[in-house]
């Protein structure tokens, strides 16, 4: 556990490569960490599933969904996404001023989406509404809460992100935990499609 | 509400003598244990070696201490319940009142299940995996670190609770709504859950770092379809807990917010649906039971080969097969509660599902059958332990084929023979498979070989007190004994019970032999010592290490060729070779953020317990912030310099040519 | 598309000197700019359909679904990058489909389990 310096100033060929293997694994790494998070979703999905008839006598989806609403969150979702891609090819350009640039556009859009969903549930929660009320209640605040909490993660996420690539310029250890990032982001942004599908469209009919 | 939530002095349960006399025990235990390591001054090298280390190797054999302890707790549990049961017929209360029986099976099924064979498993498989792959280390190893703490913070609180108010009383499955806070008011639950929640995710995380790791660090020239047959059922299991621990990630949580936050998921009010936490909960515990099995079945593959000094039989029927079992696995759990009353043609398919995956499982036996086939089966005591499954598992497999009949389990459901017939696959396969593997692999991790005398001791005792300790059960169950039950009135069964108790008892001394063997070989183990680093002649990659292995390993990683890479090496008389030259070895440095992390996080789980909302707040910030922190910590690797991989594996060889072996 | 494909195809020679700076393997301007115009129509479409109301229900049901699982398949190629040529696009999509097939299982089998469990509860 002595001294490393000296072989860390002269890396052998192979290593470099073993080097790049690692930054692969990370993202491989994450990509399954992801997979097991859509099983997550799909467990939610299915108890809303089960769930969204059983109102208890209370709202049901077509009385407190409102889709114009839901159509400026997806837009901000969807807008955000583009906007990541942009950063992305901007991080792989070593163009860091662009990459915090469309870092802070998609920031404020996902901010938008996170407003925009707390003030749908505050609504719902104090017209009596809240999750405490119903089946369905519990399990559309559940399942469209995960989401939030997700993108939640995510934003926090950016904002870390956004004083690393500040702070240390785009190394490669910067760009791959930005891959992760925006394998995140538009994981989320599929997870999305599903529940303005399932929950919001299907619910509204 | 007080600072401490609801934790107060009462919640130490001081009129229960016996849990009073279990603590003290343990308390003095742990005292004695913390001398023995001050006067020795081992904490530094129980810090800085164990605790702290990324070594998958160091990693797994902790794990392994960790089930064994657990086993004991387990296995204690188990002993008294079979006691209280022979003692409390013709209507005689026993010694155990029903609450604190009632915490007892549910603490014997979660810690056997997630705390005893989990990390059974998984220990076996961090030691193991790797070095059969041709790999330094797992693909994350600092995860793996984070992994095992997570795993042992939820046995921490599971163990917690025998002191601090009390574990769930609601079987192992903790169905609502007897789980939701209208029937469980209590803490028991509470811990049951997080104990679980942060044990899963460190088992998550455990199989997305070893599915990177067979993925993208196999040895050059490793095909997928010559990965050693452990690595490949382990690799099944793996894909199982990815696929499956999110479910039960999800049905725990949705449990939480009924209990803390009056959700109605699983409630009788507002339209919950207790079912759908039924279901969930077994579209994970099914899978999760191959997760168990699969890599029990890839040890008794590899003991079978190597004991018989032949190829496996059917390798690719063997991977084919593994992956059948993972992916029926996911299409069959209805068949823990087909009484739970869905249609006919529900409960059909299911059965059927259920009866298909006795083909491949078949398909296994036999490849295991035709290995020996005119093979000379050294009997030592893995291959004990794996005949002795042969014929234990196919009863259980065979009663389990009953039981997927839905009319017949109509009957059986819940009755002792549905017990018997798990603990027959459990304990008759995955079980059996982590103690033939300690057997096999022991010399690997630790550098000598075990006692056979008293490992043939420990079989037998197991083997002949798991028959007479689970076959009564068989006939209970027909006679119309339904589990969990605290006390019995009914003459007939007592001669059965007795039998039972009789059985574990039995099982005890097998453990004990066991006990006995480790200090028996450690006394030897001058004698069974292991230089050359393959006791068995072994036919895959991690008998090419020394025993214990390298901690690097391979000092260079071997080009692989053939499915036995180890016996292709040999007899191509490229075994035992010294390389032209040695470069130096990139490694991770050990680090203690994942013990910190994991504590933090087991204090926020423990702070929720008790509604001590400040201090959960406190365990989560610190255990993101460790976190955030290790992220930005560059000190993480290191260079092994070349004279010190020629210093090690000059050891090595010389111990292969001059050492008998040329 | 087969541009597309052919250009990740000759980025991996290369792959193993150079950082990961070009825009191939993660997509350009063009393949998110694609994708955007895709999602967006994929996205109006189904609003529109539901909030005018004027298909019949079974019908409108279908088509949300099926936009709603397109738009999944051009968030995967356009923004995830899923594919079948470079060696981790292949270890991504199969893991993906594989979990896509889980999700089927248990969902599909699930909401089964229960809707019968309901109807045998006259519920």
């Amino acid at each position: 556990m002595s001294t490393i310096a000296s072989s860390n100033t002269v890396p052998m060929p192979n290593e470099h490569a073993h080097e790049e293997h690692h930054e692969n694994n990370t993202v491989f790494g994450f990509w399954l960490y992801l997979m097991t998070d859509c099983l997550l979703f799909a467990s939610f999905f299915a108890t809303y599933a089960v769930l969204f008839m059983n109102t208890a006598g209370g709202v049901s989806g077509k009385d407190i969904f409102e889709l114009n609403f839901v159509a400026v969150e997806t837009a901000a979702l969807l807008l955000s996404s583009i906007t990541f891609g942009f950063a992305m090819i901007c991080a792989h350009r070593q163009n860091k001023s662009g990459a915090l640039t469309w870092l802070a556009v998609t920031w404020a859009l996902g901010a938008c989406f996170i407003g925009m969903e707390i003030y749908e549930f505050h609504h719902l929660i104090v017209h009596g509404n809240g999750p405490q009320q119903s089946a369905f209640l519990t399990a559309f605040f559940s399942l469209v809460g995960l989401h939030g909490l997700h993108v939640t993660a995510g934003l926090i996420w950016m904002t870390i992100m956004f004083i690393e690539v500040t702070r240390r310029g785009l190394g490669e250890q910067t760009v791959t935990r930005l891959s992760c990032l925006s394998l995140f982001w538009h994981f989320l942004d599929i997870v999305w499609i599903c529940v303005f599908t399932v929950v919001y469209l299907m619910g509204a009919m | 509400m007080s600072f401490l939530g609801k934790l107060s002095i009462e919640a130490v349960p001081y009129h229960e003598p016996i849990i009073m006399v279990t603590l003290a025990v343990v308390a003095l235990l742990g005292v004695v244990i913390a001398m023995l390591i001050t006067k020795h001054k081992q904490w530094g090298t129980l810090w800085f070696d164990w605790i702290t280390s990324v070594d998958h190797k160091r990693l797994g054999i902790m794990y392994i201490v960790l089930a064994m302890i657990m086993l004991l707790r387990g296995f204690a549990d188990a002993i008294m319940m079979r006691t209280q049961l022979a003692m409390a017929t013709n209507g005689a209360p026993g010694y155990l009142p029903p609450e604190h029986y009632d915490q007892i099976f549910t603490a014997h099924g979660v810690i056997m299940i997630i705390f005893m064979a989990m990390p059974f498993m998984i220990g076996l498989m961090n030691i193991i995996l790797p070095l059969q792959i041709g790999a330094r280390d797992v693909a994350f190893p600092f995860l793996n670190n984070l992994s095992f703490w997570l795993t042992a913070g939820g046995a921490i609180l599971v163990n917690v609770s025998l002191g601090l108010g009390e574990f769930a009383k609601t079987g192992w499955v903790a169905y609502p709504p007897l789980a939701g806070l209208e029937f469980s008011p209590g803490v028991g639950v509470d811990y049951y859950i997080w104990a679980l929640q942060i044990s899963g995710l460190g088992t998550l995380l455990t199989a997305v770092n070893f599915l990177v790791t067979v993925f993208k660090m196999r040895a050059p020239g490793m095909k997928l379809m010559q990965m050693p047959i452990f690595t490949w059922t382990c690799t099944w299991a793996n894909i199982l807990i990815a696929a499956s621990f999110p479910i039960l990630t999800a049905v725990l949580a949705m449990l939480t917010l009924d209990r803390y936050m009056d959700f109605h998921f699983f409630t009788n009010e507002a339209g919950g649906n207790s079912m759908m936490y039924i279901n969930l909960f077994w579209a994970w515990g099914h899978p999760e039971v191959y997760i168990l099995v699969l890599p029990a079945f890839g040890i008794f593959s590899e003991v079978i080969s190597t004991f018989t000094a032949k190829r496996l039989f059917g390798y690719k029927s063997m991977v084919y097969a593994s992956g059948a079992i993972a992916i029926l696995g996911f299409i069959v759990w209805l068949h823990h509660f087909f009484t739970m009353g869905s249609s006919a043609n529900v409960n059909a398919f299911f059965g059927i599902m259920t009866m298909v995956i006795a083909i491949p499982t078949g398909v296994k036996l036999f490849n295991w059958l035709f290995t020996m086939y005119r093979g000379r089966l050294v009997l030592s005591v893995p291959v004990l332990w794996t005949l002795g499954f042969m014929v234990t598992f196919t009863i259980g497999g065979m009663t389990g084929v009953l039981l997927a009949i839905p009319g017949a389990d109509y009957v059986l459901h819940n009755s002792l023979f549905l017990i018997a017939h798990f603990h027959n696959t459990i304990i008759g396969g995955a079980v059996f498979g982590y103690l033939a593997g300690f057997a096999f692999w022991f010399p690997k991790a630790i550098g000598f070989k075990l006692d056979e005398k008293t490992g043939k001791a420990a079989f037998w005792c197991w083997q002949i007190g798991f028959l007479l300790a689970f076959m009564p059960l068989y006939v209970l169950g027909f006679l119309g004994m339904t589990r969990r039950l605290n006390h019995t009135n009914n003459p007939d069964w007592n001669i059965w019970l007795y039998i039972a108790a009789f059985g574990a008892f039995v099982i005890a001394i097998g453990i004990f032999f066991q006990l006995l063997q480790l200090f028996v070989s450690f006394k030897n183990k001058e004698k069974l010592n292991d230089t050359t680093g393959d006791p068995w002649n072994g036919h895959t990659l991690e008998w090419s290490t020394a025993s214990p292995p390298q901690f690097y390993n391979f000092a260079n990683i071997p080009h692989v060729k053939d499915i036995d890479a180890w016996t292709d090496m040999k007899e191509r008389g490229e075994s035992y070779q010294r390389p032209e030259k040695y470069t130096p070895i990139h490694m991770p440095k050990n680090t203690s953020a994942g013990v910190f992390m994991s504590m933090s996080f087991t204090l926020m789980g423990f702070a929720l317990i008790w509604h001590i909302w400040w201090l959960a707040v406190v365990g989560l910030v610190a255990g993101i912030g460790v976190f955030i922190k290790r992220c930005y910590t560059s000190d993480v690797d290191y260079y092994v310099q070349v004279d010190e991989v020629e210093r090690v594996e000059a050891t090595h060889l010389s111990a292969n040519t001059v050492g008998g072996r040329s | 598309m087969a541009l597309h494909d052919a250009k990740l195809a000759s980025n991996t020679d290369g792959h193993a000197s150079s950082t990961h700076n070009s825009d191939d393997v993660h997509g350009d301007v063009k393949s998110y700019v694609i994708g955007f115009i895709l999602s967006v129509v994929l996205t109006a479409i189904p609003f529109t359909l539901v909030m005018n109301g004027d298909l019949s229900k079974v019908t409108t049901i279908w088509s949300v679904v099926t936009l709603g699982l397109v738009q999944i398949w051009v968030h995967l190629k356009y923004f995830l990058h899923l594919n079948f040529v470079t060696e981790e696009g292949r270890a991504n999509t199969f893991s993906f489909l594989f979990s896509a097939l889980i999700i089927f299982m248990v969902v599909g089998l699930s909401v089964w389990i229960i809707y019968e469990s309901n109807a045998m509860m006259m519920y």
